[in-house]
């Protein structure tokens, strides 16, 4: 039989294409789902692709959660290939999270502080039991309201500041680095390693941050303080030199308070592991804050062994989109390369006989 | 005023032709490229000089001009969205009108060669005047050069300049609408 | 001129071209030395060829007729991706046809036909440090390269000879660009190793995710290393291609049946193609 080379591969893309449109819609006797019930209703899901899709747009990032069938990592290179050629039009001031309008904000290192402890919407307290009233769609109870919004609150760092126990940090006036512009570069700043860790993948701090508290470089953090709320965003248009209002974005901020021996030059004092990210997401701001902090080893005198302290380690691997995308290039042919190492091995074998 | 004049008449694609003639000339040092996109620079700015900056510089580059060339300044803010820089030293593009000490410009470090000037020298003729001959990457065999409005210590000076590879400047000469480009990799022989 | 509407002719946007033109300008004039750029995330994924496509997309014309190949062949699932996606985004000519191609996009190949000097080749690399097995810190490997120090690249290709009798790489076989620069020539064969050398046509490599473009002028030496009583041999199934019959090209290994039976027939499928038009055989074809 004569054998024909195996063709066909427009045709086998678009049937691809179609039987993918197919399966994202599913039965479609069930509802289509709304962007609007994605954004209301799957909300950290949400933030999370804003945070690594590194582009603020809800209603925008519940579209590509439903383009992406729930592929959190998916929708958020569909934010990243979005946004990557949009124009820019101006850079923001930077944001007062000390103004932050809040709705959670707590410290652990103080039983109470100015501004008080604010619970705020959280699960660290609820049983993780599967809620079967929920699967039945049942309508919760309305939340009890404060008389009035919680005011603008200190942060914890600030206050510590004050005893001049922690670590201060002056406005050197340089402007930060670009990592959307410019590639990454050693050494690696800390403007640079803070906006790797923003976009980072949620999983890769988790754990790096995880391993720090195991014993892999630890720094023996405090959580000084987590806060969750909106902060308002302003920019200057040079053609009216004066900052307006753009908009309101929703952050969490987490400031961790580590240990410091002190080195020759520096008393003893606590330093800080800092962790900022879009939207609601305690487990990113903080796992962020971790690695900030172990980053930190070889600028704070400290050895630096353990993998989350290695910068370029931690900075060339941080991101879901560059990670997904070359481990899952494997799927493409290699059958060339594969060729070439089947002759070689061929060849080595017949060499030792 | 210069700002009445227009750049490109079709940015993306003109952009796109004259940067594959500069790339053409760059790969193939001394090999004389055309600019054929219509375009009116103010003067005493030329047609291919300008097209080499309107397709490369922009706010995210800087550019040193040469106080001879004071009447584009304004020009080339519009239409690259630069401000010329007054630090001829680390400019990473330079337009002179008379070939500069080539050690003052930025040079490059041994780590990153490529940040180093790219000089742009309006020259009268890139078909008459002094001989050389040109070899190194790009070339298949040596290759002739003839250019009038370079100094006649030239050929010292960019062995100099060759010398110091990977580091080093690299030189577009232009004549009206003609350019020819020099990369530091090429070496020179006066013939 | 745009096909696809609400994007710049050939997907990027001006500034980015710009960005992409300099290093690219950069890359030429310093032959085999890796250029940091701000590579951008594209719409297809960083492994699938991101760096080959913003090169494509930066030096692309209006006149310009494309070719895509990913293993030697047009019709693989990401050539024939890539290839729409600037037919679609650039509106420009495609072809199958190697001689007739002014763009070249490769994934791991190199065509049989030899390249013109009216051509360009833009290679997809995946990893673009030659270094990386030895040294796995990007800060640590600019250094070797900005001192030439590439010795234990030497080292550790002789420890090849000494253990197997030979140098086991098959594939990216470092190379020296120009007497200087060590490079990474991307996941070819070894066989396609020496027409890198004196190549009529220029020669672009992409790395997207590594943020690293280098380039290689038309005829410059690219000498695959070797040692004088090792000396450098690229390997290829000793078969003759059973469309064609051609017994000099790259061939790919194909599993015929369950009984282990085997056809080895030409990677380039235009370079068999083109054989077979002007009536080359083969045992099985």
């Amino acid at each position: 039989m004569a054998y024909v080379a195996v063709k066909g591969g427009e045709r086998a893309i678009d049937n691809a294409h179609a039987w993918l449109a197919e399966a994202r819609r599913g039965n479609p006797a069930v509802p289509d789902l709304t962007l609007a019930q994605i954004q209301q209703q799957m909300g950290r899901a949400v933030d999370r692709v804003m945070a690594e899709g590194a582009l603020y747009d809800p209603e925008l990032a519940a579209l590509a959660i439903k383009q992406a069938q729930g592929d959190l990592i998916e929708a958020a290179f569909l934010l990243r290939a979005y946004r990557t050629t949009l124009p820019r039009f101006g850079y923001a001031a930077p944001v007062d999270t000390a103004a932050m309008a809040l709705r959670r904000r707590i410290s652990a290192v103080y039983k109470d502080l100015p501004g008080g402890q604010l619970l705020g919407p959280t699960y660290d307290y609820t049983h993780r039991l599967l809620d079967f009233l929920l699967a039945a769609g049942a309508t919760p109870p309305p939340a009890a309201e404060a008389a009035e919004p919680a005011a603008a609150m200190p942060r914890v760092a600030d206050i510590l500041a004050q005893e001049g126990l922690i670590e201060t940090h002056t406005d050197t006036g340089t402007e930060p680095g670009d990592l959307t512009r410019e590639p990454l570069a050693f050494p690696a700043g800390r403007d640079i390693r803070l906006q790797a860790l923003a976009r980072g993948d949620e999983g890769f701090l988790l754990a790096m941050g995880y391993s720090t508290q195991r014993g892999w470089g630890g720094s023996h953090p405090f959580v000084g303080e987590l806060r969750v709320g909106e902060v308002t965003v302003e920019i200057t248009p040079p053609e009216l030199g004066f900052a307006i209002d753009i908009g309101d974005i929703t952050l969490t901020e987490c400031a961790l308070v580590n240990q410091f021996k002190g080195s020759k030059t520096v008393p003893p004092q606590f330093t800080s592991g800092y962790g900022l990210t879009f939207g609601h997401a305690e487990r990113k701001a903080m796992g962020m804050a971790l690695v900030d902090r172990a980053m930190r080893a070889e600028e704070l005198g400290e050895d630096a062994t353990a993998p989350a302290q290695n910068i370029e380690f931690v900075l060339y691997h941080s991101d879901n989109i560059e990670g997904t995308g070359f481990v899952e290039h494997l799927k493409l042919p290699h059958y060339v390369d594969f060729q070439s190492e089947l002759e070689a091995i061929r060849r080595m074998r017949e060499d030792t006989k | 005023m210069t700002l009445s004049l227009p750049g490109f008449a079709d940015p993306v694609a003109d952009a796109q032709a004259c940067f594959r003639a500069v790339l053409t000339a760059m790969s193939r040092p001394g090999t004389p490229q055309r600019i054929t996109s219509p375009l009116t620079p103010p003067a005493p700015l030329g047609i291919a000089a300008a097209a080499v900056l309107l397709t490369l510089v922009d706010g995210d580059t800087s550019l040193y001009l040469a106080d001879h060339f004071a009447n584009a300044a304004d020009w080339l803010r519009f239409h690259c969205g630069t401000d010329p820089s007054p630090d001829r030293t680390t400019a990473g593009f330079v337009l002179a009108d008379s070939l500069p000490d080539l050690a003052t410009l930025a040079q490059g470090s041994d780590e990153a060669p490529q940040d180093s000037a790219t000089l742009l020298l309006p020259v009268e003729s890139l078909t008459a005047g002094a001989r050389f001959t040109l070899r190194g990457p790009g070339l298949q065999a040596p290759t002739p050069l003839a250019v009038t409005g370079l100094p006649p210590d030239f050929a010292a000076r960019w062995a100099a300049n060759h010398a110091q590879f990977p580091r080093g400047i690299d030189l577009i000469l232009c004549a009206g609408d003609t350019l020819v480009a020099l990369p530091r990799s090429l070496s020179l022989g006066e013939a | 001129m745009t096909t696809i509407s609400g994007y710049n002719f050939a997907y990027l946007d001006e500034q980015t071209k710009r960005m992409i033109r300099r290093a690219l300008l950069k890359a030429v004039a310093i032959p085999g030395h890796q250029i940091p750029f701000g590579s951008r995330e594209m719409p297809l994924p960083y492994g699938w060829g991101t760096g080959g496509i913003q090169i494509t997309a930066a030096i692309l014309g209006a006149d310009d007729v494309l070719k895509v190949i990913d293993q030697g062949a047009d019709d693989t699932t990401n050539a024939v991706s890539i290839r729409r996606f600037f037919a679609k985004t650039a509106g420009v000519a495609t072809t199958t046809r190697t001689d007739a191609a002014t763009v070249i996009q490769t994934r791991h190949r190199i065509p049989e036909a030899p390249l013109t000097e009216n051509q360009i080749l833009v290679y997809q690399v995946p990893q673009p440090e030659p270094l990386v097995k030895l040294e796995p810190s990007r800060a640590e490997t600019r250094r070797m390269h900005a001192l030439a120090e590439y010795g234990a690249m030497h080292v550790r290709l002789y420890e090849d000879i000494t253990r197997y009798g030979q140098v086991a790489i098959s594939y990216d076989y470092p190379v020296m660009v120009n007497d200087r620069y060590l490079m990474a020539p991307s996941p070819i064969p070894a066989f396609d190793n020496p027409k890198l050398h004196q190549m009529p046509a220029l020669q672009l490599f992409g790395a997207g995710r590594e943020k690293r473009i280098y380039a290689i002028p038309p005829y410059t030496n690219v000498r695959s290393l070797d040692f004088e009583d090792h000396p450098f041999r690229a390997g290829r199934a000793p078969h003759a291609c059973g469309l064609c019959g051609a017994d000099t090209s790259y061939l790919d290994e194909v599993v015929v049946d369950n009984a282990g039976g085997r056809l080895f027939v030409c990677s380039d499928t235009d370079y068999c193609e083109t054989r077979r038009d002007a009536g080359h055989v083969g045992e099985a074809a």
